[in-house]
């Protein structure tokens, strides 16, 4: 897999992951859109320029480790995974079927590189926190990522895992936090405020981060600024918009949980393939 | 195959051991044959016998507090990377409280984390209903990937916990919190997965676990001039030894089963399951009934619900009856 290393590079290819994205969910015809659009980027800019890892050896013992907590917005990790070469693009479209390794949430045995099997919310960061003890007593240098959503730090669990890296300093892990202040039944603040969510980490003996998870360039400068911070946690809180590069999803709460119908799919690749109507499409 | 049960098994002179003490010298050789073995503890180290652990090996014993969801979830990812970790705390509370994180992060994941239930039946006594766990072995036994065993006594505790460690997946291990009397020695058969004859006979088969098999013994022993009992201790109630127990009920045409636990889901559950489907037969079942305990010693608890080998007999006695 040849790493990006330029910004623009990077800008197009989460533009092709959430191209087929919208193409996958509406295939798929249940599943969610605005957690894994508003992903992209983060992911991208993860799996193109910053884990060590191997598409074609998925079990690669000194690999950077990739948790998701929230489960459901694995679509957007299943593409990301295919565009960096772990498995066929055209398996995209087997989302959600029977006897696919592409499960509706992930599953570690289904497909090797997925780490965990995640969905429930609030219990992944736990697990990545076990993980990264497990990796300090025999000290591995690789890196601990974890993924998480921000409504799931309404769950007791999340909270835990909180405390547990706090208290055992686990600096070989960093949470990302997709903070796009949206969740089934609405906005975070409306459902259970989670502000102030800095404070709180920063109670808890974490180091904090804020980003635009749709700036490149932060993204990668919050990642290496974690690999330096000695004996804590760091928490880097991605602020993203929820259906990123589809006008009509974008702080929608009802995109949430839900997949394009075809008509509104070929609206939304219209403007992603037109960046917004800047450019004509090739299809045009 | 010859038993080797303790010699003073029948003699008022039985040995008492809490089998939470197997699983404490258990987990200590465990750890001293396995560098990956690890223990967490949910603020229980003393009482959920990790304490000897912690004392051996400071280095690989992880400290939750109070956070059994914490422990299910800390315990997948240490499994995941490569560790064997032993979680321990109340049964009450693990698989009480965090089944869905044992479900879906073990289970579901497929990694090979022990979780060791304390204080599991009403015997925890005095504690009363709320930490009496009598649904942990229908909880477990419902959920697919995962083993689970109950053992009799302190030193089948032991043995259970040393397989457990090298059985490559995930297992659920019941302990007592009171001294049991010690049946076996360290020359019984132990193997998971496989029930064990204690005692032959020809009328009917009492299939037990955990205390419950001294119990059995005992009132077979009683029995033994009037009615022909066959004793199989069924430390495994997943995967069932169905094997073991349809050569048994074959022959004897009547079962009683017997478990600190509720009827529904446990191992009576179980052997009515395969019993229902394979050959079926009268079965009574000795449990509590659909009803949560109550403070009180452990042995007025045991007798008040019927736990004893008094009700056994009771049972073996309508079983015979049906036939």
């Amino acid at each position: 897999m040849k790493r990006i290393t330029d910004i623009r590079g990077l800008r197009l290819k989460a533009n092709e992951i959430r191209k087929d994205l919208i193409k996958m969910l509406v295939h798929a015809g249940s599943g969610h859109s605005a957690g894994p659009l508003g992903m992209a980027d983060v992911f991208t800019a993860l799996y193109f320029a910053i884990l060590r890892h191997n598409p074609h050896k998925p079990l690669w013992k000194d690999r950077d480790r990739l948790f998701l907590s929230n489960g459901h917005i694995v679509p957007v990790r299943y593409v990301t995974m295919a565009y960096a070469g772990y498995f066929p693009k055209k398996w995209l479209s087997t989302l959600r079927k029977l006897g696919s390794r592409l499960q509706g949430h992930p599953e570690r045995e289904r497909m090797p590189g997925l780490e965990t099997t995640s969905g429930p919310l609030g219990s992944g960061l736990a697990q990545a926190a076990g993980y990264a003890y497990a990796a300090r007593m025999d000290n591995k240098k690789f890196r601990v990522y974890c993924i998480c959503s921000d409504g799931e730090h309404d769950a007791g669990n999340h909270w835990e895992a909180v405390l547990f890296a706090g208290k055992y300093k686990l600096s070989n892990l960093t949470a990302i936090v997709d903070r796009n202040n949206i969740q089934i039944d609405g906005h975070t603040e409306e459902v259970m405020p989670l502000e102030p969510l800095e404070d709180k980490y920063k109670a808890f003996n974490w180091h904090v981060l804020h980003i635009d998870g749709h700036n490149f360039r932060e993204i990668i400068a919050a990642v290496d600024h974690a690999k330096a911070v000695y004996e804590r946690p760091t928490v880097i809180i991605a602020h993203t918009i929820p259906g990123k590069g589809v006008s009509f999803m974008e702080n929608m709460p009802e995109w949430h949980g839900k997949p394009p119908k075809p008509e509104e799919a070929r609206v939304a690749l219209h403007e992603l393939r037109t960046l917004g109507g800047k450019i004509r499409g090739e299809h045009e | 195959m010859k038993m080797h049960l303790s010699p003073k098994l029948y003699s008022p002179a039985v040995e008492q051991a809490p089998t939470r003490n197997g699983y404490g010298e258990g987990l200590v050789e465990a750890g001293k044959k396995y560098p990956e073995v690890v223990a967490l503890c949910a603020d229980l180290t003393e009482s959920t016998r990790t304490e000897g652990f912690k004392k051996a090996f400071p280095e690989r014993f992880i400290e939750i507090g109070v956070a059994e969801q914490l422990l299910a979830t800390v315990a997948s990812g240490m499994a995941n990377y490569g560790k064997i970790p032993f979680m321990s705390s109340y049964a009450a509370f693990s698989p009480g409280r965090n089944w869905e994180q044992i479900r879906t992060t073990i289970a579901l994941n497929n990694v090979p984390v022990k979780i060791a239930g304390m204080h599991a039946g009403i015997s925890v006594g005095p504690d009363g209903a709320t930490h009496q766990q009598l649904e942990d072995i229908a909880l477990m036994r419902a959920m697919p990937n995962m083993t689970v065993i109950v053992p009799t006594d302190a030193i089948e505790s032991r043995k259970a916990t040393l397989a457990a460690a090298i059985y490559l997946k995930p297992v659920y291990l019941r302990f007592g919190r009171e001294k049991v009397p010690v049946i076996t020695t360290e020359k019984t058969p132990f193997k998971i997965g496989r029930a064990e004859i204690y005692r032959e006979g020809k009328d009917v088969t009492v299939i037990a676990c955990g205390s419950l098999v001294y119990e059995a013994l005992i009132a077979a022993e009683h029995l033994k001039k009037t009615i022909s009992v066959q004793v199989i201790n069924c430390h495994t109630i997943k995967p069932l030894d169905s094997k073991t127990i349809l050569r048994a009920v074959r022959k004897t045409r009547a079962v009683v089963t017997a478990e600190e636990h509720q009827v529904t889901g446990g191992l009576g559950g179980a052997v009515a399951e395969l019993l229902g489907k394979a050959y079926p037969v009268p079965l009574e079942m000795i449990g509590v009934q659909d009803r949560f305990g109550e403070s009180g010693q452990p042995g007025e608890l045991m007798r008040k619900f019927g736990l004893t080998s008094t009700g056994i007999i009771a049972a073996v006695k309508r079983a015979v009856r049906r036939k």
